[in-house]
């Protein structure tokens, strides 16, 4: 266990300085996400709306995005040289693969979400640090579940006709209940609402992530084995 | 007879049944009160979103087992219950806002119901895309059972997070009727139209079941 | 070391493995001719375990981890240094750090890429580039090759120094499959020769001092194709 954990970290690591050498795709994304909170903004109208309404709903759109254009790029990496026939025929766990380029892409997202939240509490003027800790809590339990399953089907787009536009195609439906409970919780945090009545989406967001990452464990094998 | 033959049997029975039932849900079954003629309708959403409900998940079940057995023919059926569920689903999204205009004014509200079948409207639709865009059949058949056990697993998720959304925003109160309050006359006339709707299921099934082998057995051109 | 019984695999109805079966003991290296679509890809990743025959079974003594693949494709990460692919190829076949850094080393000088470690990959000529796959293959010390074609796309100049280096890695111990679809292309590297057509071995024999006009010709008679 601990060996597959330690291999798919050299997976990871790999991963992000391959990104970080080319740094094409985070700066991508990094700007991506400015764009999408700068079109927001000119929108809306701050007199029929308040922001606090809407502000939850854009951060995560924002987010999920973003989220798409790293995913986009995990299993892309290895089309160069035919990196993945590589990875298979070697002795790395297919379990180690996925997890590996989960990791990756976490810290993908994570990067991008750390760039994102004070972009938009900025732009948005939302206050966040009352509720600094919960809300980032509550963006990392989504971002774990939208991302185990986009991982999951990242390596399967890679062999179809039009990958970018097949993966937010199968990923949306997937993404609603983790947005949802993203968004539900989020307007509550910001709105000063008691933390009792977020209790069921917290719940939700939980057993989410804890189905869709072992799922997503146990069916990547057949993602790329034949 | 071949399957395809039982199957299009299957269907024209059921297809003369559900006109039987709509016989008898117009001109047998007592008017609701509060809804007008227009909740006639419901004989026709709630089985139909009952059963692309059950498809979904019989799709999934097929996945399970092919991933471990390997079958072709599970593949088939996999594909055969999610085309035949994506029309299932299309009656209930088309017959929801038929439904819904002379009673509530809207085209489409966001009740239970609707959203669900809409997510489950596109599941089923990212599954055929995906279908459709693998070339290789192996890798097709494999991804496709992928998908669509998430697809059967993510059914609860979505019924818990609509059921969230809407104990935290009621909905206004619609008089509904719900299956087991509905009145001696109508609750029959939603029994048979779901027994129909099940014969149509397994109808429909059995003839793209049957079209899906047969282009199996096709040799690679 | 290498054994395969019976291996069968099918593409739908394309039958790319039919029944294979063969033995190398440590020292051999069995060079596998066939024309583009005999099933030569596929028989080498059923021997790796990366395909699960359907039929038959394959088995290397020291799984995965014994097997160093060399194709065309060179599995190297064009914006990694060779160094850096060099230590990521290693890692995941367990190999430990100190290991990993003296054998890269050793390796990087006797392929005469010293200069070129620092270097990203995607800088290297096509020459250099393969030598770069050689030595990822070698950093495990594997006892069992397994080379896909590994010619494709050579110059004269570069097919010549694989060969020599070929030449030096095979025997020792080693065992390996090398297959390829032009006669000359391995055959003085081979102990066994096996003419693989749509799915089966058509002869399968130790090479036996034949030269290459009588292989050559053997080819042509066992699968009805030009084997220059």
């Amino acid at each position: 266990m601990l060996e597959r954990l330690k291999l798919a970290w050299v997976v990871a690591r790999k991963d992000l300085l391959l990104e970080f050498r080319t740094r094409t795709a985070i700066l991508s994304a990094v700007v991506f996400t400015a764009l999408v909170l700068t079109v927001f903004n000119f929108g809306r109208d701050p007199t029929a709306v308040p922001t606090i309404d809407l502000a939850p709903s854009i951060l995560w759109v924002t987010f999920t995005f973003a989220a798409m254009l790293a995913l986009n790029r995990a299993f892309a990496l290895e089309l160069e040289n035919h990196a993945l026939e590589g990875l298979l025929v070697s002795p790395l766990s297919r379990t180690s693969l996925y997890w590996g380029k989960l990791i990756a892409n976490l810290l993908f997202v994570t990067i991008v979400e750390a760039v994102g939240l004070p972009l938009f509490v900025l732009f948005f003027d939302v206050p966040v640090w009352h509720v600094l800790l919960p809300l980032v809590g509550v963006i990392a339990l989504a971002t774990v579940g939208f991302v185990a399953v986009g991982t999951l089907f990242s390596a399967m787009v890679i062999r179809t006709r039009f990958a970018e536009l097949m993966l937010p195609v199968l990923l949306l439906p997937f993404l609603i209940p983790p947005l949802v409970g993203a968004v539900q919780v989020t307007a509550r945090l910001l709105s000063g609402r008691p933390a009792s009545e977020v209790v069921g989406w917290l719940r939700l967001l939980g057993a989410y992530d804890i189905v869709f990452v072992t799922l997503s464990t146990l069916l990547f094998p057949h993602t790329v084995d034949e | 007879m071949t399957l395809a033959q039982k199957g299009r049997w299957t269907t024209l029975v059921g297809l003369v049944l559900l006109a039987a039932v709509y016989v008898r849900a117009l001109a047998f079954t007592p008017i609701e009160r509060t809804q007008g003629p227009a909740q006639k309708i419901y004989y026709i959403h709630v089985p139909a979103a009952i059963w692309t409900e059950t498809a979904m998940i019989l799709v999934g079940v097929a996945s399970i087992f092919f991933l471990f057995l390997k079958d072709a023919r599970l593949d088939s059926f996999a594909e055969a219950s999610a085309e035949v569920g994506t029309a299932f689903a299309t009656i209930v999204l088309t017959t929801g806002p038929i439904w819904g205009k002379p009673i509530w004014g809207t085209w489409w509200t966001w009740d239970a119901r609707l959203t669900s079948t809409l997510f489950l409207f596109f599941l089923y639709i990212g599954y055929l895309l995906l279908r459709g865009a693998v070339a290789d059949p192996g890798a097709r058949a494999r991804y496709a059972a992928v998908l669509g056990i998430c697809g059967m697993v993510l059914v609860p998720f979505i019924h818990f997070s609509v059921y969230l959304f809407r104990t935290l925003h009621p909905m206004p109160i619609i008089l509904k009727p719900s299956a087991p309050a509905l009145p001696g006359s109508m609750l029959a006339t939603w029994s048979v139209s779901f027994a129909v709707f099940t014969v149509l299921y397994v109808g429909f099934v059995m003839q793209r079941y049957a079209l899906a082998r047969a282009r199996q057995e096709v040799p690679h051109a | 070391m290498l054994s395969a019984e019976g291996l069968t695999y099918a593409f739908g109805p394309v039958r790319a493995l039919d029944g294979i079966s063969f033995r190398l003991e440590a020292g051999h290296t069995l060079a596998v001719f066939g024309p583009n679509g005999a099933g030569k890809t596929t028989l080498l990743r059923v021997l790796a375990g990366q395909l699960r025959p359907q039929r038959g079974c394959a088995e290397v003594r020291g799984g995965r981890a014994a097997i160093g693949w060399i194709s065309h494709q060179s599995f190297l990460y064009g914006h990694l240094t060779v160094i850096e692919n060099l230590r990521f190829w290693a890692s995941l076949y367990g190999v430990k750090r100190e290991a990993r850094d003296r054998r890269a080393a050793e390796l990087l000088a006797r392929l005469g890429l010293v200069e070129r470690a620092d270097q990203p990959v995607a800088a290297l000529s096509r020459g250099l580039a393969q030598r770069a796959t050689i030595a990822r293959a070698l950093m495990h010390d594997p006892a069992v090759l397994l080379l896909d074609e590994p010619f494709t796309g050579l110059d004269l100049a570069a097919a010549a120094e694989l060969r020599r280096l070929l030449a030096e890695l095979v025997g020792a111990g080693r065992v390996a499959v090398i297959t390829t679809h032009n006669v000359d292309e391995g055959l003085e590297l081979a102990t066994d020769i096996a003419f693989q057509h749509r799915g089966r071995f058509v002869q399968l024999a130790p090479r036996a001092g034949r030269d290459r006009a009588q292989v050559a010709d053997a080819y042509r008679k066992a699968v009805g194709v030009s084997g220059a």
